[in-house]
């Protein structure tokens, strides 16, 4: 510790607040990429400093590869990866991980399935050849088959409980129907049930491939070491992944007003939205900007209005969920039940205010488009954001200067691009909602909103 | 490794962390106010909390929203209020760092002038709504109110949440609120952290120039409660739930005292991971529970010890209670293996090294400075925090686990589903919540 110099004797000026400074230059840095026999990308992001790697292997086949019926198998062929391989056993194969201090998960969502692995330094060679055991020859065993199905459906039954999941749920339902995107990826009881060992081992066959794989290191690494280790690793991994998903149609909007009752429930959890863009978009920018405005932030109109200015909510927000086909324009909140109808009055007008009839103004888009870009560097501070960041350009075929290009792109955004792309991608007639809730609060309520008769759904039948 | 820094103590008792890191174009600014829920009395809970949601509503010479002004200008900045602290910061890019010292030192100088009734009342409704949606609405919600509220005696400090009670948020009144902010928001209860890409000799006058004048208050001073268990203290109460679940429940070390890294590593090696004794028995093997954690959850004046599991169908909270108590009464018998140890150590300086990569936010460096800074007085912990895992043993783990956790002396929780309360563990009292 030492003594603090006198503070200047210069008062603060109180009577405006400072004017930020010029942005400092920041260079994303550049991804080396090779490609091995068996066709898995390798890529490398260097980024040194702390001793630490992150290994993310992305599998370009996700929940939306479900067969019809198979429901939730692309989920328990991710849950099953580290389940044992060859010899060692599912409790082994964690044990080694443990040995490693590894941080290891696997995500799977609609488009991808993704294991990530981060270790110090030391343990990469170790921790590639573990990952590689992992996703290229875990062994799927029938007796692990059978408890890792059991838990999945303890935990749907479970999920009937939780508001925010149930509504997840009932509302991809309504949005995409029998569409690829319309189940989530766990699946259902009945689904799950009619699964077996084989359906897991013909997906990990036909979809765990290095021919719709990425495997991105990133943090402190070099592409050579990485490129050399990964080949060794993997070098017995071939096939092809087999079909992409199949883009089917998404249902007509049907009525738009449904209710899961929650009986004596103090919130209603809220979905309002309908399917809009996908991620190759050529607006996807300006819909960026726009949902910045609408909901995408603390001080977008939705959460000013439903928790600054009313109080009706501990937080609300809107996305495009952009996805490589159309993904969903959702907008979500728990609310408290007495102020349920009002809060989805406020949602919905706010939604069509911005296409139009109170468009945005130059100083909402220049707090949105500031609020994008200049704080842009702080996404790109440690190894897993690298390997995140990275795994956005493999996933949805980016171009390798889309993070170096992103902030001029956003600047380029005019208020009349947001009402353009907010009128051709969201529109209020076609908007579901869907309400978690106490129906008896809220039914009379919610039937005076104009919406049509509110639909009950049974909790039971989500 | 450790975190290169240095402290200064401004006239009026300020305590500013500097850390330079040129790695990103970023700074952090983290500001904890040493304060939190255990600074509260029965009858009056939840004010902290609520108290840290009007910190965002405008001070006396900017009265409008924290937030637009800095988002501006490219950060991001939230917020925490827990037992024991406290904090507020700011990831801004280094051209905002003037903007963020302004507001940040306007609303600790300035907040009173601009408290409205209006303010007031808009936010307690929101914090109303948060308390719904993160306890009152969610499935075992409100467990960790029952299990406080028989952990501690009613006058010790950690016998509520952090969130408080609805009667108390709803009998809250503004002066209350301006007498909270007159004592515990001064210069001398307050630590500052700058991380990142500054100066240190700059920003040090930076942070002197907003901060020096303000009056400098007084610490907010050590809150001392002893709490002692008794016996086995069994309850349960119903809830919106499919399956029953069972939380043990024990008095354990503050955070760094002795002991407190022992069960830390104790929790892990029960709980933490397939390979884990707790799940591979119950989840694995024995197949009667879905899922099992367990947690050292150590603060400032005391901490408890947590294993919760949840029954698989067909199965009863008396079989996890009968094989919890079997594990952790052979690990108080034969301790770790040698094994179990080893892991330890690689796992802790993994998880330290992680914490190492990120300036700002939660847990990023300028917040464990600060948490070492506040809770110790000592800044430089990093590397003996970590050295403290280095240092357990098999010995001084398992007496760890023989002292503290005593089955004869703890917290038996069951929460079950509706109407069901049969499936509660034997002998199980019905606790108050709301």
């Amino acid at each position: 510790m030492t003594p603090a110099p006198a503070p200047r004797t210069a008062q603060v000026d109180r009577s405006r607040l400072p004017e930020p400074g010029p942005a400092r230059p920041f260079t994303f840095p550049r991804i080396e990429k090779s490609t091995l026999p068996n066709g898995l990308r390798v890529w490398t992001v260097p980024h040194p400093g702390v001793p630490l790697v992150a290994f993310t292997l992305l599998v370009r086949r996700g929940a939306a590869t479900d067969p019809p019926g198979k429901e939730g198998l692309a989920a328990v062929t991710a849950d099953m990866l580290d389940e044992g391989s060859g010899d060692r056993s599912a409790i082994e194969m964690h044990e080694a991980l443990a040995r490693l201090g590894a941080q290891f998960d696997t995500d799977i969502g609609s488009d991808a399935t993704v294991a990530s692995l981060t270790v110090l330094t030391r343990f990469a060679e170790r921790a590639l050849g573990l990952l590689s055991d992992i996703v290229a020859r875990p062994a799927l065993r029938e007796q692990d088959f059978l408890r890792v199905r059991q838990l999945r459906l303890h935990r749907l039954t479970q999920l009937r409980d939780m508001p925010g999941a149930l509504a997840d749920r009932a509302f991809l339902k309504l949005l995409y129907g029998a569409h690829p995107y319309g189940h989530p990826p766990i699946g259902s009881e009945a689904s799950l049930t009619a699964m077996t060992p084989d359906d897991v081992r013909a997906f990990h066959a036909g979809a765990i491939r290095p021919s719709v794989a990425t495997l991105i290191a990133a943090g402190d690494c070099d592409h050579e070491t990485t490129v050399r280790l990964a080949a060794a690793a993997f070098a017995d991994w071939t096939g092809s992944g087999g079909p992409d998903v199949n883009p089917t149609g998404v249902p007509a909007p049907g009525p738009r007003l449904h209710v899961v009752p929650r009986p004596k429930a103090p919130q209603s959890e809220l979905r309002i939205g309908q399917v809009s863009a996908a991620r190759d978009t050529p607006d996807y920018h300006a819909l960026v900007v726009a949902n910045t405005i609408l909901g995408g932030q603390f001080v977008s109109r939705i959460n000013l209005n439903l928790r600054e200015d009313k109080g009706l909510t501990y937080g609300a927000r809107s996305a495009f969920e952009f996805r490589r086909l159309s993904g969903p324009f959702v907008l979500q909140a728990g609310v408290q039940t007495s102020g349920t109808a009002r809060a989805i009055e406020e949602a919905i007008n706010e939604i069509a205010g911005i296409r139009g009839v109170r468009p945005v103004t130059d100083a909402e888009l220049a707090l949105g488009i500031a609020a994008l870009t200049r704080g842009y560097a702080r996404n790109f501070e440690t190894a897993d954001q690298f390997g995140r960041a990275a795994l956005q350009l493999a996933l949805y075929d980016l171009p390798d200067d889309y993070f170096a290009q992103f902030v001029t792109r956003v600047e380029q955004v005019a208020t009349d691009d947001v009402s353009r792309v907010m009128t051709r991608y969201v529109d209020p007639a076609r908007l579901t909602t869907l309400v978690v809730g106490d129906v008896e609060a809220i039914g009379q309520d919610l039937a005076r909103l104009g919406l049509g008769e509110p639909v009950i759904l049974p909790a039971e039948s989500v | 490794m450790n975190i290169s820094f240095s402290k200064h103590t401004l006239a009026n008792g300020l305590d500013v962390l500097l850390h330079e890191d040129h790695g990103c174009p970023i700074v952090a600014v983290n500001l904890w106010y040493h304060v939190g829920s255990k600074n509260e009395q029965p009858g009056h809970t939840g004010f902290a909390h609520l108290f840290e949601h009007l910190m965002f509503e405008g001070s006396q010479h900017y009265d409008r929203g924290y937030f637009e002004p800095l988002q501006g200008a490219g950060a991001t900045l939230n917020g925490s209020t827990n037992a024991d602290r406290t904090n507020y910061w700011e990831v801004v890019p280094p051209g905002a760092l003037d903007l963020a010292l302004w507001m940040e030192s306007d609303r600790m100088g300035y907040l009173l002038p601009a408290l409205t009734e209006a303010k007031f009342a808009n936010q307690r409704d929101v914090v109303l709504n948060e308390r719904r949606q993160n306890y009152e609405n969610r499935p075992y919600g409100l467990a960790p109110m029952a299990l406080l509220a028989a952990l501690f005696p009613p006058d010790h400090p950690y016998h509520w949440t952090t969130i408080g009670e609805i009667a108390d948020l709803q009998a809250a009144h503004l002066d209350e609120v301006q007498a909270f902010f007159r004592r515990y928001y001064r210069p001398a209860n307050a630590s500052i952290a700058l991380a990142g890409d500054i100066d240190a000799e700059d920003a040090l006058d930076l942070v002197g120039r907003y901060f020096g004048n303000l009056d400098p208050g007084e610490p907010a001073g050590p809150v001392r409660v002893p709490a002692t268990l008794a016996r086995d203290v069994r309850i349960r109460f119903e809830d919106r739930v499919e399956l029953p679940r069972l939380y043990l429940a024990w008095l354990s070390p503050a955070m760094f005292a002795d002991g407190d890294a022992d069960l830390d590593l104790a929790t892990d090696l029960l709980a933490n991971g397939k390979m884990s004794r707790l799940y591979r028995r119950l989840v694995f093997d024995e197949r009667i529970a879905t899922d099992v954690s367990a947690s050292q959850n150590s603060r400032e004046i005391a901490g408890y010890t947590q294993i919760t599991a949840t029954a698989a169908p067909g199965h009863t909270l008396e079989e996890l209670e009968h094989a919890i108590l079997e594990e952790v009464a052979r690990l108080a018998l034969d301790g770790p293996t040698d094994a179990e140890i080893e892991r330890g150590r690689v796992q802790a300086e993994s998880q330290f090294m992680l914490r190492l990569q990120t300036v700002g936010g939660f847990g990023g460096k300028s917040d464990q400075l600060n948490a070492y800074n506040v809770f110790l007085g000592d800044p430089a912990y990093f590397d003996r925090d970590l050295a403290r895992y280095q240092d357990v043993i098999a010995a001084s783990l398992k007496q760890a686990v023989s002292r503290y956790l005593d089955p004869k002396r703890r917290v038996t929780l069951s929460v079950v589903p509706q109407g069901r309360v049969a499936l509660a563990a034997a002998g199980s009292e019905p606790a108050v919540v709301s």
